[in-house]
């Protein structure tokens, strides 16, 4: 028997409200699989269960707005080891105590969301069994408003549920016409054309999830600012056999296969890493841990604003397709806001890369509480002195702001070193 | 199955729609740079020409990636190298 709790879904969001389970008490389940819907302030994330067994019990219904570290759901293992449990799990990598300025999203969501239940029932307490739990949600944010009471006991429709989500509306007090008093869709689509007419257009609750993005970041960031001494090194990195080798790639397969040189920058990134491990880990509690796989942090700007950075997974061991692949797929998803569990809480290190935008340069914030951020600007043409004569060509600036508490400029440079040693064989970059 | 310009037209602004559903159509100068009307990144430019290759069976050389900056030049090009 074990719990599985909600995991960390990164440093800027400590709760979540489940928006749905995909499997019921009785269900057999694999490592891996999704179980639950969850709505955050950034997507609506996939939670994966990281045990086989059987669903014993859900401890929290739809619609409850739980804090990071609550059992979800009680299960039976059929294989009772402790191995299984991924290193990624909450217990292991606990989250940094919350910030006061993050003790208090329950509130100022709500306000940015006035209609959307949030039940918070004494379910929601967090577990109490591990001491990372405790540690991670030392404050539980207590009813910051009169709980809807009613709101577990009106039934709706699971598709009607899905719609209220989406439009931010409170169903606790309707009274539906479907079986039972069940709120079904058709409720909900005269209600919603009525509040098209009123405030709350569906623009109104875009901008709200905006809002509560925009907050989501700045207590991240501030959060990072304040405890992270960062330092920063750049270096300017020549890009012309790195590209010829690209050039010659795509000319020789279909579109679809074709390749972006953020990928070829992604993957030395990930080889540099593994040469300079104390940039590639989570710092918990005054102490860092690095870790051995770099699950790289892509940030990826949203359409109509927001950023989020979810983890491509073991980056130094993939073919370059298949990165090609998986950030394609990874951007898609994060920007229609389907994200997974396991991408938002583990990532190792962060990779932004601005250089679409034509910046030179970045000099990045680091994520919490991971201890490193590289960043790439724009491949141009500058001069460059070969054989002594001065010639135009294609270089990039990656730069990499660290934490000083973790690493000194020493690792920093041999990092970057490597990084444009690896960029210059691009050969290589396509061997794990 | 020949499509005519305004046909493609109609294609690749659908194409373009999928990828940066912001877009409105009808505010688009087809003589100037996409990329300075519309926010795309080269994922997104990619997955343009992708999904043109897709809808239309055109295959896009990368070479001739220079020259695909405006509407118009996409249209072109495209005109020029539709399935017979």
């Amino acid at each position: 028997m074990s719990d599985f709790k909600l995991p960390s879904l990164g440093a800027d969001m400590d709760a979540g409200t489940l928006e749905r389970w995909l499997v019921a008490p009785g269900d057999t389940v694999k490592r891996g699989q999704v179980v639950a819907v969850v709505e955050t302030s950034k997507a609506a994330v996939d939670v994966e269960i990281w045990q086989d067994g059987q669903i014993e019990e859900l401890k929290v219904q739809s619609g409850q707005k739980v804090p990071v570290g609550t059992v979800l759901a009680t299960l039976r293992t059929t294989v009772p080891t402790r191995d299984q449990t991924p290193k990624q799990t909450p217990e292991l990598i606990p989250e940094p105590t919350p910030e006061p300025i993050l003790k208090t999203p329950t509130r100022s969501s709500d306000k940015s969301t006035p209609d959307r239940p949030q039940p918070i029932s004494s379910k929601a307490q967090p577990a109490q069994t591990t001491q990372a739990a405790e540690q991670t949600v030392p404050a539980v944010p207590a009813p910051t408003q009169p709980v809807p009471a009613s709101a577990s006991r009106v039934r709706i429709s699971p598709a009607a549920r899905k719609r209220a989500l989406k439009i931010g509306l409170d169903w606790s007090r309707l009274k539906g016409s479907g079986v039972q008093s069940s709120v079904v869709l058709a409720d909900l689509e005269h209600i919603s054309q009525a509040k098209q007419v009123s405030a709350a257009s569906p623009s109104g609750v875009l901008a709200g999830r905006q809002q509560a993005m925009r907050r989501a970041i700045a207590a991240a960031m501030s959060r990072s600012k304040r405890e992270i001494p960062h330092n920063y090194l750049s270096e300017s990195i020549p890009m012309t056999l790195a590209l010829a080798w690209l050039q010659q790639h795509n000319a020789g397969v279909v579109i679809t296969e074709r390749l972006l040189p953020a990928v070829l920058q992604l993957k030395a990134v990930a080889l540099a890493l593994q040469q300079v491990p104390q940039l590639n880990g989570h710092y918990v509690d005054g102490e860092f841990h690095s870790v051995d796989a770099v699950h790289a942090g892509m940030a990826i700007a949203l359409r109509g604003g927001g950023l989020v950075a979810p983890a491509l997974h073991d980056v130094q061991s993939k073919p370059l397709t298949v990165l090609m692949r998986e950030l394609t797929d990874l951007v898609k998803r994060a920007r229609a806001g389907s994200l997974r569990s396991s991408e938002m809480s583990d990532p190792t290190v962060t990779v932004t890369n601005l250089g679409d935008q034509g910046v030179e340069s970045v000099f990045g914030v680091i994520y919490p509480p991971q201890v490193a951020l590289v960043g790439f600007g724009a491949i141009s043409a500058r001069p460059v002195v070969e054989a002594e004569l001065v010639c135009a060509r294609p270089v990039v600036t990656a730069s990499l702001a660290a934490d000083h508490r973790v690493t000194d400029g020493h690792q920093g440079a041999l990092f970057l070193t490597a990084l444009r040693e690896l960029l210059q064989s691009p050969e290589q970059l396509e061997m794990p | 199955m020949n499509m005519n310009r305004d046909q493609l037209k109609s294609t690749a602004l659908d194409v373009l729609r999928g990828i940066a559903p912001e877009v409105e159509p009808n505010t688009l100068e087809p003589a100037i740079p996409l990329r300075h009307q519309v926010d795309l990144d080269s994922m997104d430019w990619l997955n343009f020409l992708i999904g043109l290759h897709e809808r239309l069976g055109v295959n896009i050389p990368e070479s001739e990636n220079a020259n695909l900056v405006t509407l118009d030049n996409v249209l072109d090009f495209l005109q020029a190298h539709g399935q017979d």
